[in-house]
Order: structure tokens, then C-alpha cells, then sequence
């Protein structure tokens, strides 16, 4: 069992993340890196340092405590200059406003459970639980494996929130403690794919098929991020039809539109390859809903 | 992590306007004109009574007697006005909106006419006759003989100088005891049946006993209302007479003997219900200022009966129903508050009377109380959206959550109303403090979110208690740095104390110093009331008055309690845990250091430390386990020392505790210097039992479990505000989620919610273009009110309340 695993974030009262009140465990890491990723703080493996410009007061304690000088002034704040940063925390730690904060912190189970159960009067009350997101939680599997297993063993209902991109074997072992999956499909063509994901979501595919097998279609919701000219172009939409076809008793599917992240992007330090991309409209919204239902599917916005 | 589109704020503000939606133009019409004409200094009442006092000033009638000629003088000749179109008459005032005065409590002064006649928030006109008249007649008659100069003489020094250094305020000063609500007696019976019980008890006593003379006045006061409702039905005969329009006649007639039959008689109609009801009300606020105007209290319980002999099947009949509500709502809406002046405007400033009409909970017989006038009743309000009255959702275990999600659809488009009440944690409340459990089921809550036994109890309300301030002057052994005067007492230099524990025992002292004083003058202030200022026609009202043969002011209710209400719970909390974690805990701050910095406001680099302290400080509102329970220990410690006290000599009132600010939490935060919490001097303290502004990071699940781990059932109530983004409650689903949220808040302990649902965004266009918004309502305190006519400050602080987003 991991000891510890790397958690951007744990939100309470997170009521989109599936039925009922929810908290959100948002695991550090994933495989893809997505260039419209909605929560890119969650992308990398190691802390991140996150910078708030408008939280800053000029105070520069950070730029004289960086052991690294990784930090210089810049106008009315600081420059971070992300190839000399180790990361150590050191600046997030005396700076008074939190306008520097490092992502990722390193949580025990016990830990995790521990903020889990503060809501379990909610969960109970609205039928609601845990989901883990992130970041890709399959990721960090051993850590996920024994979360789920409190989860199951606390009567706590699960929901996964992946792209199931992660060994057939990893899947294997965690797949009969989640009860709900929150599945991402993105992109179906092997050149687009090639283009915007790597190799990895070749495993999303295969892993679904996997769930369908296993006749979890049922405990399934198809998660399709609606990114104009890229996820909702005719061809994609015919590969993804096609994939919901084959899968037995799915139990429906979202379409989540695209908002811009830059903002975020800009304050990892992170270079964002999206720019000018607008969400997309709520016609065009529709459209893809009645476009997909057709197929004999419940389609949420 | 999900996010949907957000509501741009002028999709929010069209949302609001789309909703109100009177039942037909003739309800339109008469919202408009109570929306909309100015609110107007009415001098007719000062002249009455100035004019009754002069021709009876030393009459040898017992007080009782003398105050109760002095209604019925009143009441046999004030103004009948008719709002055109109305269906229920009576109005406190010379017409719709146009305020009386009650120079014999509190004069105002010529500098108070000239402030409310010109102010910008919130006028209240005053023409140049009244002005004159007050000058004259009213300012000289009256000077010397008010009981707000009364109470300001007796007091002592020591209370005086907490008053004036902002450490409280005094609800009494100017305004009247009356934190009551109507109970079954008020819809039950008629005057003549209460006469009767009048003259039974009458004669157990003798001319001169209190007694009697207690109820000759009660008699005398029914007498008058008597008196008014019979001129009222002569008026309408009369306009009946002349009216062309035969619907309008039929309706004038039907009016006029409506009149005829209630008071006099219990009602037995709907119709005459809420007329019988409007004439208590429109006695209970003419024969004195009470606090909080006066309440029909659990509505959907008193006139369901009436309601569903005529109303069952007959849809016409419900319809007229619904008209005749949306016009007794707009009577509220016709009688703003009495112009208040000084700190009392500061604590409560607003047009708003905080009558409060309770829906839902536990009928008597402990079942469910959710009934088809519930859901009506809502309806109604939803589509009339009024400033006043002012509703409140009673949440039972025992009721069919739809209710709650009905309550929810109201919420929706953001006028903050209704706000959700957890009645079962009222029961316990009520049957702690000794009531019977019948009594307790017919509880509700008034005002802001004050829990009383409703028709049965005194619950008066002495002034809010600025605990920050009690902070400032212990970390100033005993000195208010703002005024340099000594007014605590020395408990220590805080640099000299070893430990937390040293600082809280420290407070511990001051507050019970304090406390102490104001008891006193809580006691000094009583009797002047009981001897002054009895008040029978209210005493007709509530139960046991006339059985006990003593006044409502004397301790003739069936159950007494006296309130302090404690504002400043977050900051204190906050504060403290910040002294804890960083000066003793953490031993990164010398208390030198931080007293220094909150001395210079946190000037120079104390900005840093600010930042620190409100950045780095685990905090109460978090569902953290040390922070909240300092908040559960400040909450227990204050109950414990008030409830100490004995019962109050003059009506035998037992001492309890509030959490609630209205607005006082602007005007004590003004007062107070910097606290450790990083707030800045001057600023707002937080309101209610709230976390401090902006300081509530972990969402709303945690504020509720911080929150409820604070015993709330030993107090009478306690106030929290959530502000939500309209997009939490889109749709049926998220409906649903924030019901089951709110439930789960109160099985825990939790006392009330309400919600404010605005964007930050819209608050903001509403600041920098008032004349566009200028019905804006948003949640304040226990109340709502029109966002441009908030005091600056107020404004602010509302803006800076944290926004708990979809996640």
C-alpha cells in the first residue's frame, strides 16, 4: 500500500462530481496533458508552485528567503523563473498572502479519510460520497486502491472521475471498489490523438471496453469535453458514436463545454498552446446533445 | 471539476424583475403606490397625544388607566384612510407610508427632522408644517418627560460610558418593549368575549389594587379599537354609498361589515380574519413603538380553518384568497418603521418593521405543519416581493421536503427571502427554558431570528453586545484605546501573560465586568417601563395578561425572558485563535509586537503581519476541530454568565442569549480599533454567528459543521448568512442537494440560514450606477432590504461576504 499520495485538492460540498453532496479528492499527476486541461495544476507529478499576482503585496520577503534565486521583482510583483525552482516550498511558506501557494501536498489515507468523513452526515442525507479526480487518479494506483477500500469498508459511495489511461491491470485491481465512473472520452482519430494526447489514451479505449466487458456499463457516465474545432468536429463525433455504440446499458452521458483556462496556465508557469479558443455556444451545445440522444443515449449539459 | 456557465448580472437582475407578478391590476396598482411614494412624517399622532396630555395632565387616574384614555383618545380620532382598491382597512399613519411619531418615548429633535428630511438613504420627508408644529407645541411640551430622557438619567455612569464607547447599545431607549408575536387568542376571540373575561375577573378586586386598575384599562383599550372599527364601518357604508362601480360596492359593503363584526366578534370568515387580525395589529402599534412592529406569527396555521371551510373546491373562492393575502401584505408594506435616531439608527437602519410571518414546522399537536396555505402563502409572497413583512421557512423533520424546495424557488431569484428556521431545534429551545410542550410546538420565530413562544411570551430584547470591543479593552488591561478612558477593569498587561489560558480568563473578567453593568441597567430600565409605560391593548393580546390582571410590561405574559444579543462571534473567534496559534502556539509573534501593530492599524510593515494573521491562522468556519471549538467555548461561556443572572425584579424575566446584529456589526466594527484577526480598525465586525468575512475558504459544508458544533439550543438564536452564486441553485438537482444541506445543518443544531443569492458582480454595477438599481433587494441581517439604500459601509461589507460557488 502507498503511504502517501499527492493531493492537489479536496473540495467539500462539490455537487457536479456525481450524485448527492460530494467532496472531491483532486489527485496529483496524470499521463495526457491535455492542452485545454481544466485543472492544469493537477497535471504534473511534483508540487507545484502557483503564483496569484493579484494576492501580492510587493513585500519581497520571497525573493530574499529563495535559497535558489529562482525569484526576481518584477513590476508591482514577482517573476518566477520556473528552470531554477526546486520547488521546496520555501517562498509559499513566508509569503503573508498566499499569493505564491504550492500544488500538491502529500496526504495519508488515514489523512485523506479523515476530510472525507467531516461530510459523511451529507453524504448520508442526499445519497452523495466521495469522488476522486484530479489529475488522473488511476496514476497513483496503489494510493487510489486503498483509498477505495476505506471508502468501501466506511459504506462510502465512490465515483471515478478518469480518462482510463492507465494499465489494464491497474484497472483490473481497482474496478470493483468504484461505484460510479465518471469516463472521459476525448479524441477518437490516431493523428489527432497523436497530435493533442501522446500514446497513453490508447489504454482509455481498451479500459472501457474492459469496464463494457465486465458488464459495468451500467455504473458508467461518458464524459465528452465539448472543445470547439477539436473534440466537436464531425469526424470525432462518428469515432465517439461509434464507441458508445458498442457499450452495453451505458448509463449516460455529459457533454462539458470548454471555458479558457489561460489564467491558469499563466499561473503555473505553464505555456498554453489554446489561445483565442472561445466556449463554445449553447446552440452548438444542444446540437451535439440531440446529435448524440439520437443514438438512443440520455445526454446531460 | 465541472463548471457551467454563469448568469451574467444582467440576466440576474431581469431574473428578479421577471418574478413579482400581482395577482391582477388592482393589486398592481396598490404595490406600486406602497413601493414606490415616499415615506412621509406624519404629524397627526404627536398632535393627539401632545394635545391629550396638556387637557390631562394630572387626571388622578392610575397609569394604566391614563395610557389607556390615552389610546382611546387616539383611536377616536386619528385619520381613517382607505388605500384605493384596498380590501382591508385600518392604518397606523394618515395614509399609506405617512410614519407617526411617539413624542412621549422619544422626541425627535428639530436637527432629526432636518437629517431625515434630507438625507439620501432612506428619508423620511418632513413638510414645513410639522416641522413648525414640533418646534412649538410638540419639543417643549415633551422635553423633560420622554422616557428615553428618563432612562438616559437613571442610568449609571459606568453604563453610560460602555453605551457611548460603543461596547453596546440599548434597545429601549427609544423605542418600546414588544418582542412578541400573535398567538391563537389574537384569531380566536373577539373583544366582546374578552371584555366578558374582563369583567369576571374585575370583580375579584378593588378600585386602586393594580389589578383592577390594570383591567379597567385593558377595557378602556378595547373600548377604543372597538371605537375605531366602528368608524371604520360607518366610513365604509358611507363610500359604499357613493360608489358607482357595483363590484367596488359589493366590496365596500362586504368591508363595512366585516368592521362590524371584528373585533368585536371572533371572526369567521377568511376575509374577516385578516381584518380582525389588521385591527389588533394597527392597535398593538398605535398604542405604543414596540420592537418589531407586531406579527400574525404562524399564519398558515391560524387561518387554515378559515381557509378550508370556504376554500375547499372552490377555485373562484381561492383566488380571491390569494388577492385578499397580496393585500394584507402590502398593508405591511404601507407602515414603515418609525424613524429611528442616534446609535438605534445605526444598529437598525432600515424602513423595514421586521414583522415576520412563520410557515411550516409543528402544529400544535406535534404533526406536520405544512399545510395548502403554506405553499399559498409562499406563492403570494413570490410573485409580491415587498420589503415588509418578512417571511420565515420553519423546517421539521416531520415536513414534506417539497416544501423546502418550493421555499427554495423563492430563494431563487435573490431577494435573500425566505430564510429557513430549524423548528425542531426550537422545540428544545423552548422546553429548556421551562415551557409546556404545547407552547413550545406553537413557538416560531420573530424579528430577525428570535425563537419565542409565540402569543405567550415576553421575550424582550435589551441590546446588542459587542464582544470585539470586550477583546480590544483586554488586550488594553481594561483601557478602550479609541476613547483612552478605563471603563474595564485591569486584568493584566497581556504582554505579562504566560499562556492562552491567562489571556482567556482575562476576558472572561472583562466580560463579566461588563455584563454585570448592564444588568443593572437592564433592571432600571424595566421598571421604568412598568411604571410608566404600561401598554393594555397589547396586553388583551397575549396570554395570561388578563387572566394574571397584569400588564404585558409588568410580567403579565405567561413566560418572561430578557435578551442581550451577542454580535462578533467570527472575529472574536478568529482573534482569539489567532493569538493562540501565532503568539503562544506557534510562538512566531511576540504579543508586544502584535499589540503595537494593532495600536498603529497595522500601518507600515505591519501590513505584513495583517496578512499573516488573516492568511496563516487555522479559523473558526473551517470544520476545524481547535478553531471551532474555541467558538463553542465562547458561546457556552456567554450563556453560562448571563444565565446566571436571577430573574429580572419587575417581571420575573429569565436572562438569555442571541446571536444576531441586524446592523449593529457596521456600527460596532466603527467603534472598535484593529483586531488580531487582521481586520482593520473601523471596519465591520462579522455579522451574526457568520465566520468573518471572506474568511470561509472550505465551503459551505464546513461553515454549517463549524457552526453546529456550537450549542445553539442554549440560546435563543443564532444568525447565519451563506451567500451563494445564482447558479447554485439552477436547476432541480441542486435544489434538492441544498435541501438535504440545510436539513442535515439543523439535525445537527444549527438554528437558522439564510441566503443571499448575487453575484459579486451585480453588487458592484448596483454601487457604481445606483439610479439603475434601485430595487435591488438583497439579505442584510434577519431581514432583506433595498441594497442602494444601505449605508456605504454596509454595502461593502455585503459585497466582501464570502460567494460560495458551484465547485
Amino acid at each position: 500500500m502507498a503511504a502517501k499520495g499527492l493531493i492537489t485538492d479536496i473540495k467539500r460540498y462539490a455537487i457536479h462530481d456525481g450524485p448527492g453532496i460530494r467532496t472531491t479528492v483532486f489527485f496529483k499527476g496524470c499521463p495526457l496533458s491535455c492542452p485545454w486541461c481544466h485543472n492544469p495544476e493537477c497535471i504534473s507529478s511534483e508540487k507545484d508552485l502557483m503564483y496569484f499576482e493579484y494576492k501580492c503585496i510587493s513585500c519581497g520577503i520571497c525573493i530574499k528567503e529563495c535559497p535558489e534565486d529562482a525569484l526576481e521583482k518584477e513590476g508591482p510583483g514577482v517573476k518566477i523563473n520556473y528552470s531554477l525552482c526546486t520547488s521546496c516550498e520555501r517562498c509559499a511558506e513566508v509569503c503573508p498572502t498566499g499569493a505564491l501557494e504550492i500544488k500538491g501536498q502529500w496526504y495519508s489515507v488515514g489523512e485523506v479519510m479523515k476530510e472525507l468523513e467531516k461530510d459523511l452526515l451529507f453524504y448520508d442525507s442526499s445519497e452523495g460520497g466521495v469522488t476522486f479526480s484530479g489529475g488522473e487518479p488511476l496514476y497513483q494506483p496503489d494510493f487510489l486502491l486503498a483509498l477505495l477500500k476505506e471508502c468501501r469498508r466506511g459504506r462510502i459511495h465512490t465515483v471515478l472521475d478518469t480518462s482510463g489511461c492507465a494499465d489494464r491491470e491497474i484497472m483490473e485491481q481497482v474496478m470493483d471498489y468504484v461505484d460510479l465512473f465518471y469516463y472521459d472520452l476525448k479524441l477518437t482519430d490516431r493523428s489527432e490523438q497523436k497530435k493533442f494526447l501522446g500514446s497513453e489514451i490508447e489504454n482509455s479505449f481498451r479500459n472501457l471496453e474492459l469496464l463494457n466487458r465486465a458488464g459495468r456499463g451500467s455504473d458508467t457516465v461518458i464524459r465528452i469535453a465539448v472543445i470547439p474545432g477539436i473534440s466537436d468536429t464531425g469526424q470525432n463525433l462518428e469515432g465517439l458514436m461509434e464507441v458508445l455504440s458498442s457499450l452495453q446499458g451505458l448509463k449516460e452521458i455529459h457533454l462539458l463545454p470548454y471555458h479558457d483556462v489561460r489564467e491558469k496556465f499563466r499561473r503555473l508557469g505553464r505555456k498554453f498552446s489554446l489561445n483565442g479558443l472561445s466556449s463554445p455556444e449553447k446552440k452548438e451545445l444542444e446540437f451535439l446533445q440531440e446529435k448524440i440522444a439520437a443514438g438512443g443515449f440520455r445526454v446531460k449539459i | 471539476m465541472v463548471e457551467t456557465p454563469k448568469l451574467s448580472w444582467e440576466m440576474e437582475m431581469q431574473k428578479r424583475r421577471d418574478v413579482i407578478r400581482p395577482i391582477n391590476e388592482r393589486i398592481a396598482r396598490l404595490r406600486q403606490e406602497s413601493v414606490q411614494s415616499e415615506v412621509k412624517i406624519s404629524r397627526e399622532r404627536a398632535m393627539l397625544i401632545t394635545e391629550y396630555y396638556k387637557k390631562e395632565a394630572d387626571p388622578g387616574w392610575s397609569t394604566p388607566v391614563w395610557r389607556a384614555r390615552a389610546f382611546k383618545y387616539l383611536m377616536e380620532r386619528v385619520s381613517l384612510p382607505v388605500e384605493e382598491g384596498q380590501l382591508i382597512v385600518g392604518l397606523r399613519g394618515t395614509g399609506a407610508r405617512e410614519v407617526p411619531t411617539y413624542p412621549e418615548i422619544c422626541t425627535h429633535s428639530p436637527e432629526d427632522l432636518e437629517v431625515l428630511n434630507s438625507r439620501e438613504n432612506m428619508p423620511y420627508r418632513v413638510d414645513k408644517t410639522t416641522r413648525d408644529y414640533y418646534e412649538q407645541e410638540v419639543i417643549p411640551f415633551w422635553e423633560g418627560k420622554t422616557v428615553r430622557e428618563e432612562i438616559f438619567s437613571s442610568l449609571p455612569d459606568a453604563w453610560l460610558q460602555a453605551y457611548e464607547t460603543g461596547v453596546w447599545t440599548e434597545f429601549m431607549e427609544q423605542r418600546a418593549p414588544g418582542h412578541s408575536a400573535g398567538g391563537e387568542r389574537v384569531f380566536k376571540k373577539g373583544l366582546l368575549e374578552i371584555k366578558e373575561e374582563i369583567g369576571k375577573k374585575i370583580s375579584q378586586f378593588y378600585p386602586g389594587d393594580a389589578e383592577y386598575e390594570e383591567l379597567m384599562a385593558m377595557d378602556i383599550a378595547a373600548d377604543a379599537i372597538l371605537a375605531y372599527a366602528r368608524r371604520y364601518s360607518e366610513k365604509l357604508e358611507k363610500m359604499a354609498g357613493e360608489e358607482k362601480d357595483p363590484g367596488r360596492k359589493r366590496e365596500l359593503e362586504i368591508m363595512a361589515g366585516n368592521c362590524r363584526r371584528v373585533p368585536a366578534e371572533a371572526p369567521t370568515t377568511f376575509w374577516e380574519a385578516l381584518q380582525h387580525y389588521w385591527f389588533v395589529h394597527v392597535g398593538i402599534v398605535y398604542e405604543t413603538n414596540p420592537w418589531d412592529s407586531f406579527t400574525p406569527g404562524r399564519l398558515d396555521q391560524h387561518l387554515l380553518p378559515f381557509y378550508r371551510r370556504e376554500n375547499e373546491e372552490n377555485q373562484q373562492e381561492k383566488e380571491r384568497a390569494r388577492e385578499l393575502l397580496q393585500a394584507f401584505w402590502i398593508k405591511f408594506n404601507n407602515q414603515p418603521a418609525v424613524p429611528k435616531v442616534g446609535v438605534t439608527a445605526e444598529e437598525s437602519f432600515t424602513y423595514n418593521d421586521f414583522s415576520k410571518i412563520n410557515l411550516g414546522g409543528v402544529a400544535k399537536d406535534g404533526s406536520d405543519g405544512v399545510n395548502e396555505l403554506s405553499s399559498l402563502i409562499l406563492e403570494v409572497f413570490d410573485g409580491i416581493r415587498t420589503l415588509q413583512p418578512n417571511l420565515a421557512v420553519l423546517v421539521s423533520n416531520k415536513n414534506p421536503e417539497r416544501f423546502f424546495l418550493e421555499a427554495l424557488d423563492v430563494v431563487g431569484p435573490g431577494f435573500g427571502e425566505p430564510p429557513f428556521f430549524n423548528a425542531d431545534g426550537a422545540i428544545v429551545k423552548m422546553l429548556r427554558q421551562g415551557k409546556n410542550l404545547e407552547d413550545a410546538r406553537a413557538s416560531g420565530v420573530s424579528g430577525c431570528v428570535e425563537t419565542g413562544a409565540f402569543g405567550r411570551e415576553a421575550y424582550i430584547l435589551t441590546g446588542y453586545f459587542n464582544l470585539p470591543k470586550i477583546l480590544e479593552i483586554t488586550l488594553h488591561n481594561g483601557m478602550d484605546p479609541v476613547t483612552g478612558k478605563n471603563i474595564g477593569i485591569e486584568t493584566g498587561e497581556p504582554t505579562s501573560f504566560q499562556s492562552f489560558g491567562e489571556l482567556w480568563e482575562a476576558f472572561k473578567k472583562q466580560v463579566a465586568h461588563f455584563l454585570e453593568i448592564k444588568m443593572r441597567g437592564n433592571e432600571i430600565i424595566e421598571e421604568i417601563y412598568a411604571r410608566r409605560f404600561p401598554v393594555p391593548f397589547m396586553s388583551l393580546w397575549i396570554d395570561d395578561c388578563v387572566e394574571k390582571a397584569r400588564d404585558y410590561n409588568s410580567g403579565g405574559a405567561r413566560y418572561n425572558s430578557q435578551y442581550i444579543q451577542v454580535v462578533g462571534l467570527g472575529t472574536l473567534a478568529f482573534s482569539l485563535n489567532a493569538i493562540q496559534h501565532h503568539v503562544y502556539g506557534n510562538q512566531t509573534l511576540k504579543m508586544g509586537v502584535l499589540l503595537k501593530a494593532l495600536d498603529e492599524d497595522f500601518s507600515g510593515d505591519g501590513e505584513i503581519l495583517r496578512q499573516v494573521l488573516l492568511n496563516k491562522t487555522p479559523r473558526y468556519g473551517e470544520d476545524e476541530e481547535k478553531a471551532d471549538r474555541l467558538a463553542k467555548e465562547i458561546v457556552d461561556e456567554i450563556v453560562n454568565l448571563v444565565e446566571s443572572y436571577p430573574s429580572s425584579k419587575v417581571r420575573g424575566a429569565a436572562r438569555r442569549v442571541y446571536f444576531l446584529p441586524t446592523t449593529v456589526h457596521v456600527y460596532f466594527g466603527r467603534v472598535t480599533g484593529a483586531t488580531p484577526d487582521g481586520r482593520k480598525a473601523h471596519r465591520p465586525v462579522s455579522e451574526g454567528v457568520s465566520p468573518v468575512q471572506g474568511s470561509d475558504r472550505k465551503g459551505i459544508s464546513a461553515v454549517f459543521k463549524s457552526v453546529s458544533k456550537c450549542d445553539w439550543e442554549k440560546t435563543g438564536g443564532a444568525l447565519l448568512n451563506q451567500k451563494l452564486t445564482p447558479d447554485l441553485l439552477e436547476g432541480e438537482e441542486n435544489k434538492k442537494k441544498l435541501v438535504k444541506l440545510i436539513k442535515t445543518f439543523f439535525n445537527l443544531g444549527g438554528h437558522h440560514v439564510q441566503f443571499n443569492i448575487v453575484s459579486r458582480e451585480l453588487l458592484q454595477k448596483a454601487r457604481e450606477k445606483p439610479q439603475d438599481f434601485q430595487d435591488l433587494m438583497v439579505r442584510v441581517a434577519g431581514y432583506s432590504d433595498y441594497f442602494v439604500n444601505l449605508p456605504q459601509d454596509l454595502q461593502e461589507e455585503i459585497i466582501l461576504r464570502t460567494e460560495h460557488t458551484e465547485i
